[in-house]
């Protein structure tokens, strides 16, 4: 879904102005093999887990103890689970749970590291070094730490998984963001504005954003690509959605006891399936930096 | 024998849009003791020239044909054959001498290093050499220096130690691509009297590039001329800059400013001039600090501006006035640090003094707010000096030029808009085709022309020019310039013309304002001030400047030379 939209059409397009920019970008973005295949890898994906279900029905909420524990066959390709869920099944329920907080929790840490960032760099002085102790003293706590106690206290929803894990990954991004808006600030054209009488609310609006657009867009994509890693890794420790639902993590996590009783097929399908996607969103942000690179700003 | 000759040298890049020749059959030869200086616009293929001898061309260029230096091949040449013949025969002088030097080693070490490279010397004897060349490129106590590091030295005396480590192994050609494009004039002279002397006194050939044809006069013994890859002309610098034979030289030559000097020997008028008294020029009935009765359209009133606090706090400008009035221009000019972008800043409103008041079309820029402040600014237009950070490159150039009414006249409907954008087009004469392009399409002329017409949308009584004309190269310099005298005439703004180039500014200001150090040295009418000018500094300055004329520029620099003496005498 969003990886389609992220390549050409990127929001907040001039449409009359970068026309042969964004063809040249393209164009870029085209010549770069692997981009171009995890591009194609994360649209089969979103097919598999999304539109997979239809052609492929397996029932994920009912336990069929008389099926746990089959290998592959032809009415289970991928065989079943402890529980008798068909793994094959599973693994395009449990992939729509990881995608979405994934791409959910890249998407909200990119729009918080955004704003925080862009008001630190453009407001500068004082208040751009406080909010940005604040980033240090959070970069310096670590994440799966904070994760750990959540899990202690509460489990959440896809929701509040959403919001805590979007939480723990904006520090980043908004050290970004706020090294792009101070260059950017002192641009000419930035100058030539304010000089005239220019609000502060245009020039971030109409310059600012506008041209960090290729560095959020590119910052999101890796953004996600952790975050599909971490909802596994959160999942794993136990942090994530609750049974019947699950994600590949959560797979992960329930077929580690069948490791040792060569029960593959509960572990090596959900563990490859996280490397793809992982792989293929950092391929993707790769290949759109090379791409937002050649417009000789 | 000549220490250079390349024939039927050619260079292409190849590049994502596919093949360009940037060189096409270039000859040209260089005798030991002579300097030849290759001139040309940018784009010319002059710097690839001067790479293409060193065999230092970037990895998607291939050459053509031959350059030989000293008897060597070098095109062609197998990478360990050209670091031997690099440092010790041929070695080279670059634009910049801020990244030329490695920030983290002293100089003297960073000298030694090169003598090391090229020959067996021990690392005592060569500290002593760095020392002696130290000397020799004229760093005052050289010694002490050596255990400097780069950003302790000046831009001046860093392009010196450039120098001297280019010298370090006494090779036969030095290659100077723009040596001297990133310094003061005043500077500049140091350091063409400098290469001059090493090159005399050593018989080193000198490959001179450079686009500043002022240079070429007061440097060259030689010149050849390049335009798209091509030498058009070669000759005598006499023969090229005072008797051109091909178009484009004389075109370029037509195109360059020149300083008018007062005639040689007349010299100030005896006695000195109190300042602000007018000499009798044609101008004389302009007050020369210009506070004649009408309200200034701008007023700087002993305005101070100090970055940081306390002790470290950096005094950019100090108590300075100036005024410009309705339909007058005044040129701001100063070497670099002089404050002169500041004192433009600050009657732009984008710095705020620190003491002293502005006024901008009477009212106090202090006491004005909110909507007061904004109607203020509406008068205001801006042209600043980088042709390529002027222009937000995600907008059309319809969208920039737009931009001002987009703040000041939200009401204005898209046709009458689009109107007033096709006038100001026609105004700076840019086709009206070019409104839906993206900035990067443009060349850097047509780019400075859109920045014109965006400041001049709303119909400006003030524009403040900040080098609007120094990233250009001259004969896209003169075209701007022209359609912005020609648009002061018809409009009658007033305009504060900030510039480095005094031949510039004397052609375009009617006044003058020369700022040194956060401080006015001296300011009055342009004909004063740059003829007979009143102040040690402003002489210098002027002295400085090289002019395109080789047979006057001599007579100049031997002038310079002997006030100079007279000075430390």
């Amino acid at each position: 879904m969003s990886a389609v939209q992220i390549a050409p059409e990127a929001p907040g397009t001039p449409v009359v102005v970068a026309s042969t920019g964004w063809r040249l970008a393209v164009r870029r973005f085209r010549h770069n093999t692997l981009a171009v295949i995890g591009l194609v890898v994360i649209v089969v994906i979103v097919l598999f887990c999304f539109v997979g279900p239809f052609l492929y029905p397996t029932d994920q909420t009912h336990t069929q103890l008389s099926q746990a524990n089959l290998g592959p066959s032809a009415a289970h390709w991928l065989g079943t689970d402890a529980v008798g869920h068909d793994v094959l099944g599973r693994l395009m329920y449990g992939g729509k749970v990881s995608l979405m907080v994934g791409i959910a929790a890249g998407i909200l840490a990119t729009v918080v590291g955004t704003l925080w960032g862009s008001v630190a760099g453009y407001v500068g002085g004082w208040v751009d070094a406080v909010m940005m102790r604040v980033v240090d003293a959070g970069i310096a706590i670590p994440a799966l730490f904070i994760l750990l106690v959540i899990s202690a206290i509460t489990t959440p929803g896809v929701g509040g998984l959403i919001v805590i894990l979007g939480f723990v990954s904006w520090l980043v991004p908004s050290r970004l963001i706020r090294a792009e808006t101070l260059t950017l600030k002192n641009r000419d054209y930035v100058l030539t504005l304010r000089a005239i009488g220019g609000s502060h609310a245009r020039a971030i609006g109409k310059h600012l954003l506008p041209n960090s657009v290729s560095t959020i867009v590119v910052a999101a994509t890796f953004q996600v690509a952790d975050a599909i890693l971490l909802v596994a890794y959160v999942s794993y420790l136990g942090l994530g959605v609750q049974a019947p639902a699950t994600d590949w993590g959560g797979m992960l996590s329930a077929g580690l006891t069948a490791a040792y009783s060569g029960r593959w097929w509960l572990i090596v399908p959900p563990g490859l399936a996280v490397i793809l996607v992982v792989c293929a969103f950092n391929a993707v942000g790769d290949g759109l930096r090379d791409a937002f690179d050649v417009r000789g700003r | 024998m000549s220490i250079l000759t390349t024939t039927d040298l050619g260079v292409a890049f190849s590049t994502e849009s596919g093949t360009v020749d940037a060189v096409r059959g270039v000859s040209l030869h260089v005798e030991p003791g002579e300097t030849l200086a290759l001139v040309g616009e940018s784009g010319s293929g002059k710097s690839t020239v001067a790479l293409a001898a060193m065999g230092l061309l970037s990895g998607n260029a291939t050459a053509r044909g031959s350059a030989v230096v000293d008897g060597h091949e070098v095109v062609g040449a197998p990478e360990t054959a050209l670091r031997r013949l690099r440092g010790s025969t041929v070695s080279m002088v670059f634009q910049e001498p801020a990244t030329a030097l490695d920030p983290l080693t002293r100089v003297g070490a960073q000298i030694a290093e090169v003598i090391r490279n090229h020959g067996d010397v021990s690392a005592s004897g060569a500290a002593a050499r760095a020392v002696d060349l130290l000397d020799r490129v004229g760093i005052p106590s050289p010694a002490a220096r050596a255990k400097a590091f780069p950003f302790q030295l000046s831009g001046g005396q860093r392009q010196r130690v450039v120098i001297a480590m280019a010298i370090a192994n006494s090779p036969k050609l030095l290659i100077a691509d723009e040596p001297t494009t990133a310094l003061d004039v005043t500077v500049q002279a140091e350091i063409l009297e400098l290469l001059r002397r090493l090159a005399a006194d050593t018989g080193t050939g000198v490959l001179l590039v450079t686009h500043n044809m002022g240079v070429v006069a007061d440097f060259a013994d030689r010149v050849a001329v390049m335009l798209q890859g091509e030498i058009v002309e070669t000759g005598g610098v006499e023969d090229v800059l005072l008797r051109p034979q091909h178009d484009y030289t004389k075109r370029l030559l037509a195109a360059v400013p020149r300083l008018a000097v007062a005639p040689a020997g007349v010299g100030a008028p005896a006695g000195p001039v109190p300042p602000g008294a007018s000499v009798g020029s044609v101008a004389s009935v302009v007050v020369p600090d210009g506070r004649h009765g009408a309200a200034p359209v701008v007023d700087l009133r002993d305005v101070s501006v100090a970055f940081g606090r306390g002790a470290r706090a950096v005094h950019a400008l100090q108590g300075i006035d100036i005024a410009v009035h309705a339909g007058e221009t005044v040129g701001l000019v100063g070497e670099s640090g002089s404050g002169k972008s500041t004192a433009a800043r600050v009657a732009l409103g984008l710095v705020k003094p620190t003491s002293g008041s502005v006024h901008l079309f009477g009212s106090d820029l202090r006491t004005a707010r909110g909507r007061d402040r904004r109607a203020l600014r509406s008068g205001i237009g801006v042209v600043l000096q980088d042709p390529v950070a002027s222009l937000d490159a995600r907008m059309s150039v319809a969208e920039c030029i737009a931009e001002p009414l987009a703040v000041h006249r939200r009401g204005l409907s898209s046709a009458d808009r689009r109107k007033r954008i096709d006038e100001v087009l026609d105004a700076v004469r840019l086709p009206r085709t070019l409104a839906s392009r993206a900035p990067r399409e443009l060349s850097g002329g047509q780019r400075q022309r859109v920045s014109l017409a965006r400041a001049l949308v709303l119909s400006p009584r003030l524009l403040v020019a900040d080098e609007p004309t120094s990233a250009l190269d001259v004969s896209v310099q003169e075209t701007v310039l022209e359609v912005l005298r020609e648009l002061q005439d018809d409009l009658g703004f007033a305009c504060l013309f900030v510039s480095h180039d005094l031949a510039v500014v004397q052609q375009f200001a009617e006044r003058v304002v020369v700022m040194r150090q956060g401080v006015i040295e001296e300011q009055g009418t342009t004909d004063t001030t740059l003829l007979h000018p009143t102040t040690d500094y402003t002489r210098r300055l002027l002295a400085a400047v090289p002019v395109p004329d080789p047979v006057l520029q001599r007579q100049r620099r031997a002038e310079r030379l002997a006030t100079l003496a007279a000075v430390d005498a």
